[in-house]
C-alpha cells in the first residue's frame, strides 16, 4: 500500500517536473488562446445572437468561450504552468546552485577527459614558481584563480560569469512574479469610467467587474475640455483641465492639471486616463400657444425627460449640415422624441434656422441653441499590483539576457614541476570560447 | 473619414522604389550565386542588398524629416505602409548580421525575398504613401520603442524561417542522396548542423526582442488606458507567438527536437508571427490601428 502510494506521488512529481508537460502547456495555451481572438469576448447577448444559433451559444457559453481568458479551464492551464515551473525549478536548482557555490576546484583525470578544450605544455621552473606565475597570468588575462594543493601538485581554478547559470531561473521566477502582480491587481484593484461635465465634479466610480461603487476619497473637477484639430480636420489633441479637491480644498500641484491621451493624472493610487468626450447641446422647447420657454441640456445619445412626460434623445449632431441638407448651413441636431404613450418621431433642428421646426406642426416647437459645454470621459484605474508586474518584466528581460547572451566560462590548470595542463569549458558559445582559450594557451607558452 | 489632407512625400517615395529594385536585383544575383557558386557573384549580391538598405535608410530618414516639415512630425511607423517598409528594413539588417558577423552569405537567397515581398506589397498595394498626422492615441514615445523592438524580433524570426526552409531542403536532399553530399544548388548551403544552429541563434535574438516588444506594448497600454493587458486580439496573438517560440526553446532540451522538428516549429512560429502582424488586422478586430 505504502509503496503504491509513494509511487503515485513520485509519478505525480515526475509528471510536474517534466519538460514535456511544459512544452504541451505552452503549445496548449497558444492554441486555446486563439479561440478568444476569433470569438468576440464579453459582447452583449444581442450581438452573439446576431452571429450564432441558440444551440451554438449554449455550447460556447458552457465552455466559457465568451470570456475564455477568465474561464476555469484557461485559469487551470495557467496554474498548471505555474506548478510545472516551480516543480522543475525545485528539482534542478539545487544542482545548479551547487555548481555556482561549490565549483570543482581540481581538474582530475576524469574531468580532464570530459573537457573538449585542453592544452598540455612544458614550462621551466618548479611547481611553486609556476603556480605564482600562472596565478598572476590568469588574474590578468582571465580571472583570479583559486589555488588548491594536492599531492605536491597545484590546481588553479578560475571562472567568469558563473551567475548567468541562474538566468533561466530568473526568467521562470519572473513569470511567477508577474502572475502575483496580476492577482494583486485583480484582488485589490478596480477599473471604471467616469464622465464629468465642464464645471462639475465626481467623487466615486463604479467598478466594471464587481459593480461596486468605489469612493475616490477626494473629488475630481473638470474646469474645461478642449479639442484641437489638424488643418485636415482630424483630431490632434483632446485636453481635460482637472483639479483634485480634498475636503473641498484644491490640492497644490493638481490644480487645473492638463491631461491628454497618453498623459494621465494619478492621485492616491488612482489614475485617470483621457478616453472620450462629448458635447452638451442646448435646446429650447416652446408651446405653440405661447408661454415660458423651457431649456433642455442634453448630451449626445442620452435621454432627458421632458415636462409632461416623454423623453428627448439627441441621436446625432453635426457641426455643418450643408452636405446633408443642401441649401442649409450651420450646426444641426437630429432629435428623437418619445412621448408618454410610446410614439416616436424624429426631428431635425438647425441652429441657423430657428423657425425650421414650425413647419412640423407639432404642439411643441423646438429650437437648437447650439453647444454649451463639453463633457469628458475618463477611464479610471486603481491597480496596486502593476509595480509587481513591471518588476517581473524587468527580471524577465534580465534573466533572458543572462540565459542567452552570457556564458559561464571555466579554466583549470594543473601544475607540476616543469609541466602545466590547461583545461576549459563554457556553458554557451563553445566555438567563441575556444578562440579565447587557444589565445590564452599561446600567451602562456611564451611566458 | 477619407477627407484628410494627404500630402504625398515624393522624394522618399522614389527612393523606396529604388530600394525595391535593389532588393529584387539582390535576390536574382543570390539565385545566380546559388547556381554558379562564384564568390564574386555572392559579394555582388550582398553589396546590392546593402545598397538597397542604405537607400532605404535614407528614405526612412527623409520621410521622418518630411513629416516634420508638414508639421505632423512623427517617426515613420504609424500605419501599415510604414510598418511594412520598416519590417523589410529590419529583415535586411538581420541578414547583414548573419552575413557579416557569422559569415553565411548564402542565407541571403532565402531571407532577401522576404524583404522584397514586403517592399513590393507596400509599394503596389498599400501605397498612398502619404504621411498622415498621428491620432492622439499614437502620440507617444512608447509607440517607437514598441514597434521597433517588435519588428526587429519579427525580422529575426524571418531569418530563422528562411534558414529553416534551407535546412529542410538540404536535409531532404541528403537523405535522398544517401550519405554522399548533395550536389547542385543545395551543395552551396551550409551544413545542416550549421543551419540548425543558425535557426537557434536567430530565435535567440528574436525572442528577447519580442519579449521586450510585448512588455513595451503592455507598458504603453497601461500608460495610455490604465490596463497593461486586456486580451485584445493583437496582444493575444503576440503572446501566442511568444508561447510558440518558448516551446521551441524548451523543445531543444528534450531529445529529438533539434534539426527537422525544430525547423518545422520555426517555420510555424513565423507563420504565426505573420498572422499576428497582418492577419489580426485584416481578419480580426481590435485596438491596433495598423491596416485599419
Ligand atoms: C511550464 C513552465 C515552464 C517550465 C517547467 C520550464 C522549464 C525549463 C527548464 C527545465 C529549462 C532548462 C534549464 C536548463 O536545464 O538549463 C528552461 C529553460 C528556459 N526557459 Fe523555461 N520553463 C517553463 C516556462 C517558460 C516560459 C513561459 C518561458 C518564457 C520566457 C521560459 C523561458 C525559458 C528560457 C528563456 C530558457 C533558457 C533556454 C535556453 O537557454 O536556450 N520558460 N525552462
Amino acid at each position: 500500500m505504502t509503496t503504491h502510494k509513494r509511487s503515485f506521488t513520485t509519478a505525480l512529481w515526475d509528471f510536474f517536473c517534466s519538460l514535456k508537460l511544459s512544452i504541451s502547456l505552452l503549445i496548449g495555451l497558444a492554441l486555446t488562446s486563439i479561440i478568444g481572438t476569433i470569438i468576440k469576448q464579453n459582447a452583449s447577448m444581442d450581438e452573439y445572437q446576431h452571429y450564432y444559433s441558440d444551440s451554438t451559444i449554449r455550447i460556447f457559453n458552457s465552455l466559457g468561450f465568451f470570456d475564455m481568458y477568465h474561464s476555469w479551464w484557461f485559469i487551470l492551464l495557467l496554474y498548471l504552468l505555474t506548478v510545472n515551473l516551480v516543480a522543475c525549478s525545485i528539482k534542478r536548482l539545487p544542482r545548479v546552485w551547487k555548481m555556482i557555490a561549490e565549483p570543482t576546484l581540481v581538474m582530475d583525470e576524469g574531468l580532464e577527459k570530459s573537457l573538449s578544450l585542453t592544452h598540455e605544455f612544458k614550462l621551466a621552473g618548479d611547481a611553486a614558481t609556476l603556480r605564482d606565475k600562472l596565478t598572476a597570468f590568469l588574474s590578468q588575462e582571465f580571472a583570479p584563480p583559486v589555488i588548491t594543493e594536492v599531492d605536491g601538485e597545484y590546481h588553479l581554478f578560475a571562472q567568469k560569469a558563473r551567475w548567468c547559470r541562474l538566468g533561466v531561473y530568473v526568467v521562470h521566477l519572473s513569470i511567477i512574479i508577474i502572475f502575483i502582480g496580476a492577482i494583486i491587481g485583480s484582488t485589490f484593484g478596480a477599473k471604471g469610467f467616469v464622465q464629468i461635465t465642464e464645471g462639475q465634479s465626481v467623487g466615486s466610480f463604479v467598478d466594471r467587474y464587481t459593480g461596486k461603487t468605489v469612493d475616490l476619497g477626494y473629488t475630481l473637477a473638470l474646469r474645461q475640455f478642449e479639442v484641437e484639430y489638424y488643418p485636415s480636420g482630424a483630431p490632434k489633441e483632446y485636453r481635460s483641465f482637472l483639479t483634485v479637491l480634498e475636503n473641498g480644498q484644491p490640492v497644490p500641484g493638481l490644480i487645473d492639471r492638463k491631461i491628454i491621451v497618453n498623459d494621465p493624472l494619478t492621485y492616491k493610487g488612482i489614475t485617470f486616463y483621457q478616453s472620450s468626450y462629448g458635447t452638451i447641446h442646448q435646446l429650447t422647447m416652446r408651446d405653440r400657444k405661447g408661454g415660458a420657454p423651457y431649456k433642455i441640456e442634453a448630451a449626445d445619445k442620452e435621454p432627458v425627460s421632458l415636462p409632461g412626460g416623454g423623453f428627448a434623445v439627441i441621436a446625432e449632431s453635426v457641426p455643418d449640415v450643408s452636405p446633408y441638407m443642401p441649401g442649409f448651413t450651420g450646426p444641426a441636431v437630429k432629435v428623437v422624441l418619445e412621448e408618454r404613450n410610446g410614439t416616436q418621431q424624429s426631428l431635425i433642428l438647425l441652429q441657423n434656422n430657428p423657425q425650421f421646426d414650425l413647419q412640423r406642426g407639432g404642439a411643441q416647437i423646438f429650437t437648437y441653441d447650439g453647444k454649451t459645454k463639453y463633457f469628458t470621459g475618463l477611464q479610471v484605474a486603481k491597480d496596486p499590483g502593476v509595480w509587481v508586474v513591471w518588476l517581473g518584466c524587468a527580471l524577465m528581460v534580465i534573466g533572458i539576457c543572462m540565459a542567452f547572451f552570457m556564458s559561464h566560462r571555466r579554466v583549470w590548470a594543473r601544475i607540476s614541476k616543469g609541466q602545466v595542463v590547461l583545461g576549459g569549458t563554457a556553458s554557451k558559445n563553445q566555438p567563441g570560447f575556444q578562440l579565447h582559450f587557444d589565445e590564452l594557451a599561446d600567451k602562456l607558452k611564451k611566458l | 473619414m477619407e477627407t484628410h489632407n494627404l500630402i504625398n512625400p515624393l522624394f522618399s517615395s522614389k527612393l523606396f522604389n529604388i530600394t525595391t529594385i535593389c532588393y529584387f536585383a539582390a535576390m536574382v544575383i543570390f539565385f545566380i550565386y546559388l547556381a554558379n557558386r562564384n564568390r564574386g557573384v555572392g559579394l555582388a549580391a550582398s553589396i546590392t542588398a546593402y545598397a538597397g538598405f542604405v537607400v532605404q535608410t535614407v528614405a526612412i530618414g527623409l520621410r521622418w524629416q518630411e513629416s516634420y516639415q508638414l508639421g505632423v512630425g512623427h517617426a515613420p511607423l504609424s500605419n501599415l505602409y510604414e510598418s511594412v517598409v520598416f519590417f523589410s528594413w529590419s529583415i535586411i539588417l538581420m541578414f547583414a548580421i548573419v552575413d557579416l558577423k557569422l559569415k553565411y552569405r548564402v542565407v541571403g537567397a532565402f531571407v532577401v525575398p522576404f524583404a522584397l515581398l514586403g517592399m513590393v506589397w507596400a509599394q503596389l498595394k498599400l501605397d498612398t504613401g502619404a504621411i498622415e498626422p498621428l491620432v492622439p492615441a499614437l502620440q507617444s514615445n512608447w509607440l517607437l520603442y514598441h514597434v521597433i523592438t517588435c519588428f526587429l524580433g519579427y525580422a529575426a524570426f524571418a531569418v530563422a524561417c528562411g534558414v529553416s526552409i534551407m535546412y529542410l531542403i538540404k536535409a531532404k536532399q541528403e537523405e535522398a542522396a544517401g550519405n554522399a553530399s548533395a550536389g547542385g544548388v543545395v551543395a552551396m548551403f551550409p551544413s545542416t548542423r550549421v543551419l540548425d544552429d543558425l535557426n537557434y541563434k536567430a530565435i535567440m535574438v528574436g525572442f528577447p526582442l519580442l519579449t521586450i516588444g510585448i512588455i513595451t506594448g503592455a507598458a504603453w497600454a497601461n500608460y495610455a488606458w490604465g490596463t497593461y493587458w486586456s486580451w485584445d486580439p493583437k496582444e493575444t496573438w503576440s503572446l501566442i507567438v511568444w508561447f510558440v517560440y518558448a516551446a521551441f526553446l524548451h523543445a531543444r532540451f528534450t531529445r529529438g527536437w533539434v534539426g527537422r522538428p525544430a525547423a518545422i516549429l520555426s517555420i510555424t512560429g513565423f507563420i504565426f508571427t505573420i498572422f499576428c502582424y497582418l492577419g489580426v488586422n485584416l481578419l480580426l478586430s481590435g485596438l491596433h490601428s495598423y491596416g485599419g
